[in-house]
């Protein structure tokens, strides 16, 4: 983004800016609202302009996470995992990318940066891992009183809303974004506002790897103005409130209310990402379906 | 045919023991409530069974205040082992009080003495007794080591299986560590103040459980309260909504199980005999009071005339009357406005073209019922398709290929239970991967368990209820 001399030549080399845009269905459409609005690092300098999402983008992000429901959700656990892991690589691949936008979004010096885009990674391998596991650690034989053969078995819940962490702009994203689709759900992720470099570079990541398109869908925008209309979907199943804006947080529960949407609460402050992770955030957008059949010659 | 007259064969309904008023219970006492009490009747005849006392507001908070105290000096604190033997305590005393339990239950219920003797109060007892166990068995549950109870629970459960469902809510709470304080439907409280006393001869410290009769309204101050941890509601998907919007930004933890409108799909090799009992029991089982009802029958084309004939014969013999009666198969509509809201969907039926056909079994002259009734033509935009009937019609809709039958299966905001009726193993477990419910039965229907985990996908609610799974809602992971 900074202009520097090119060796051997006194004119200064102007560098190659990149435009920002949303990630809907595997594509990087513009916003349809035509809106940018201005990200700047941590010390105020510009950084780039990003594509600010409007209703209609959410909306074009929900039936593009719908239509990627029905593959994603019936590929074998087994080629989930394949296609996580294949992501983790991907981000391998891109990390000096991420460490220098992770410097300039957070702020942090390098030793730190490197840190966090390290566990990043190794988040994704970590949740690529659970694809194929959660049935057997979640799922159940059931030892029924009668004559019945009765199983129960972890499914996901459909189309999953996130409202990414509005600090952690890479650890905290994959932290919220990997269990989703690695239950099986598909989602639509609104980014962290003042910091969403990183997820259009993981945005480019995904749409490279293996992941079908759909899976993922990524906006940049204002959580305010897009979160409500998020809630208040017919076609969203769940709802992930971490990075949500605090004040709209209840009226927000309120809405997903009408359709009984799953909705996984913020907690009091943004989480500690470097923390290891639990089996929470697999669970919050899980359904349990159980089956009987009649046992008999 | 030979036509066989049956005898009747009541239950004795002094063995429900029936007092003329009952009391609330709150901190281990029976005590008055300061709302106006209410009349509990049967619906079978209409006649008052009872003067039940209600909660006022007060009351609620004196509850709420009990169970916390009980939480915080007595049971939260109690190691699991102690927890549970309490559990076993209770589950043997509901076996012993069972004759009891099933005569009052029908008598205030209206349903068949059959279904409350054989189903109702022995599954009530399991769940006692499948959580008992877990008691002391937490950390093995699966939610990581030393898993904490949530806290004081509010419980509000509905008029359909009043003291299953009490069970339901009451068991893995108990079980878990926390205390509860559990409304009732307004209509059906008598077996859970029996319950209570079963609770005082247990000897559970005072506080653990109480019960407050009362309308929607106490329901609603009970689950708003501020000092309570958790929300569990059993109930119609439209208060099931209220709820949340109450509970929002609370941080309170909350669990729904809430309306159905099942698909029962029979295809074309199904063993059409056993459909057709599935069927009956799917619909008409507590008269088609049940969330997971099967509501909707989806038939492939093929086989639709030969299984209608034979669903018209077998539901004609289908014998609706007098609940205490052993022989009756259908007993009464629970209240007047349930079945005025009964008939109101039926007349929508007629209205919208469907055909109705009424069994011709003759019905008491006096007390509410309604004759079993099967709606065949019906299409997936009628409200006889949509709504919840929640009594005992059967819509009947046709379908050609599988994918057609899952396509119009999930077509509705619900998503509790599905049934599929085929010789085909291999479809089976086709249909019930791509059935969105909570519960599939596969040439069976209506099964239930405490080990197995039951609840909704969808707009049929959140959480589960039986299992390892069923835990998870009474505890802090």
């Amino acid at each position: 983004m900074s202009n520097r001399l090119v060796p051997g030549t006194a004119a200064p080399r102007l560098s190659v800016n990149k435009t920002y845009k949303l990630y809907i269905g595997g594509a990087f459409p513009r916003s349809e609202s035509g809106r940018v609005y201005e990200i700047t690092d941590s010390k105020g300098a510009f950084l780039a302009n990003a594509a600010h999402a409007s209703r209609k983008d959410v909306r074009d992000a929900v039936v593009a996470a719908r239509k990627g429901f029905a593959g994603w959700s019936s590929a074998t656990a087994y080629n989930r995992g394949q296609v996580l892991y294949r992501v983790a690589e991907m981000l391998e691949g891109r990390r000096e990318q991420f460490i220098a936008e992770v410097m300039a979004q957070e702020g942090v010096q390098l030793k730190r940066a490197t840190t966090l885009v390290e566990q990043t990674i190794d988040r994704w391998v970590w949740y690529a891992g659970w694809t194929d596991k959660i049935a057997t650690v979640l799922g159940a034989s059931n030892p029924v009183a009668g004559p019945y053969f009765s199983f129960t078995v972890p499914e996901p819940s459909g189309v999953v809303g996130i409202l990414a962490p509005q600090d952690s702009s890479l650890l905290g994203l994959v932290s919220v974004l990997a269990p989703v689709i690695a239950t099986g759900n598909t989602a639509v992720l609104v980014t962290s506002r003042a910091r969403p470099l990183s997820a259009m570079t993981l945005a480019e990541v995904l749409a490279t790897s293996d992941l079908p398109a759909g899976v993922v869908n990524i906006l940049t925008g204002s959580p305010v103005e897009l979160s409500p209309w998020l809630a208040s979907h017919a076609d969203v199943n769940g709802l992930d409130l971490t990075g949500a804006p605090e004040i709209l947080q209840p009226e927000l529960e309120r809405s997903a209310a009408n359709t009984v949407k799953r909705v996984l609460r913020a907690p009091a402050s943004e989480p500690d990402w470097t923390r290891r992770p639990d089996l929470r955030r697999l669970r919050a957008f899980i359904e349990h379906k159980t089956v009987w059949h009649p046992v008999g010659v | 045919m030979p036509n066989f007259e049956y005898a009747p064969a009541p239950e004795s309904r002094e063995l429900a023991k029936l007092q003329p008023s009952y009391q609330m219970f709150v901190d281990g006492r029976f005590v008055d409530g300061g709302g106006a009490p209410i009349k509990t009747m049967n619906p079978a005849t209409e006649e008052v069974l009872a003067e039940v006392a209600t909660a006022s507001s007060d009351d609620v908070d004196h509850a709420v205040r009990a169970a916390r105290r009980a939480y915080e000096r007595v049971w939260g604190r109690m190691p699991g082992a102690e927890r549970g033997k309490y559990l076993f305590r209770i589950a043997r005393l509901i076996q012993e009080r069972s004759r009891e339990l099933a005569v009052l239950e029908s008598l205030d219920n209206g349903k068949p003495i059959k279904e409350s003797r054989d189903t109702d109060i022995p599954t009530a007892a399991a769940h006692f007794f499948h959580h008992a166990g877990w008691a002391d068995k937490l950390d093995y549950a699966g939610y990581g080591p030393d898993p904490r109870p949530v806290g004081v629970a509010a419980q509000v459960i509905p008029w359909n299986f009043p003291l299953l469902m009490l069970a339901w809510k009451i068991a893995p709470a108990l079980a878990c560590g926390n205390t509860v304080v559990l409304k009732p439907a307004e209509t059906t409280p008598l077996t859970a103040l029996v319950f209570a006393d079963i609770c005082r001869q247990a000897e559970l410290p005072p506080g653990v459980v109480n019960i407050l009769p009362g309308a929607g309204d106490i329901g609603a101050t009970l689950t708003a309260h501020p000092d309570i941890d958790k929300v569990a509601f059993t109930g119609s998907t439209e208060v099931g909504k209220e709820i949340t919007r109450t509970l929002a930004g609370t941080g309170k933890k909350l669990t729904l199980e809430l309306g159905g409108k099942a698909a029962n799909i029979v295809f074309d090799d199904a063993p059409l005999d056993q459909a057709v009992e599935g069927i009956v029991n799917g619909i008409f089982f507590n008269q088609g009071h049940v969330c997971c009802a099967g509501s909707r029958l989806l038939v492939q084309e093929s086989v639709a005339e030969e299984l209608l004939a034979k669903l018209h014969t077998r539901v004609a013999a289908l014998r609706v009357g007098d609940p205490l009666d052993k022989n009756t198969d259908v007993g009464a509509i629970n209240s007047r406005e349930q079945l005025n809201k009964i008939v109101e969907l039926s007349n929508s039926g007629d209205a919208e073209g469907a055909q109705r056909w009424t069994s011709p079994c003759p019905l008491p002259d006096r007390g509410l019922f309604f004759a079993p009734t099967v709606f065949s033509d019906v299409q997936q935009s009628m409200r006889i398709a949509k709504e919840e009937i929640f009594g005992p019609v059967l819509s009947v809709l046709t379908f050609r290929t599988p994918d057609e039958a899952i396509a119009k299966a999930n077509n509705t905001p619900y998503g509790l239970s599905a049934g599929v009726w085929t010789e085909k193993g291999s479809r089976i477990l086709w249909a019930a991967q791509r059935l969105r419910a909570g519960v599939v039965w596969a040439n069976t229907f209506n099964r239930f368990d405490p080990t197995a985990p039951f609840g909704g996908y969808r707009e049929s609610g959140f959480g589960r209820e039986g299992g390892r799974a069923g835990l998870e809602a009474y505890l802090d992971v």
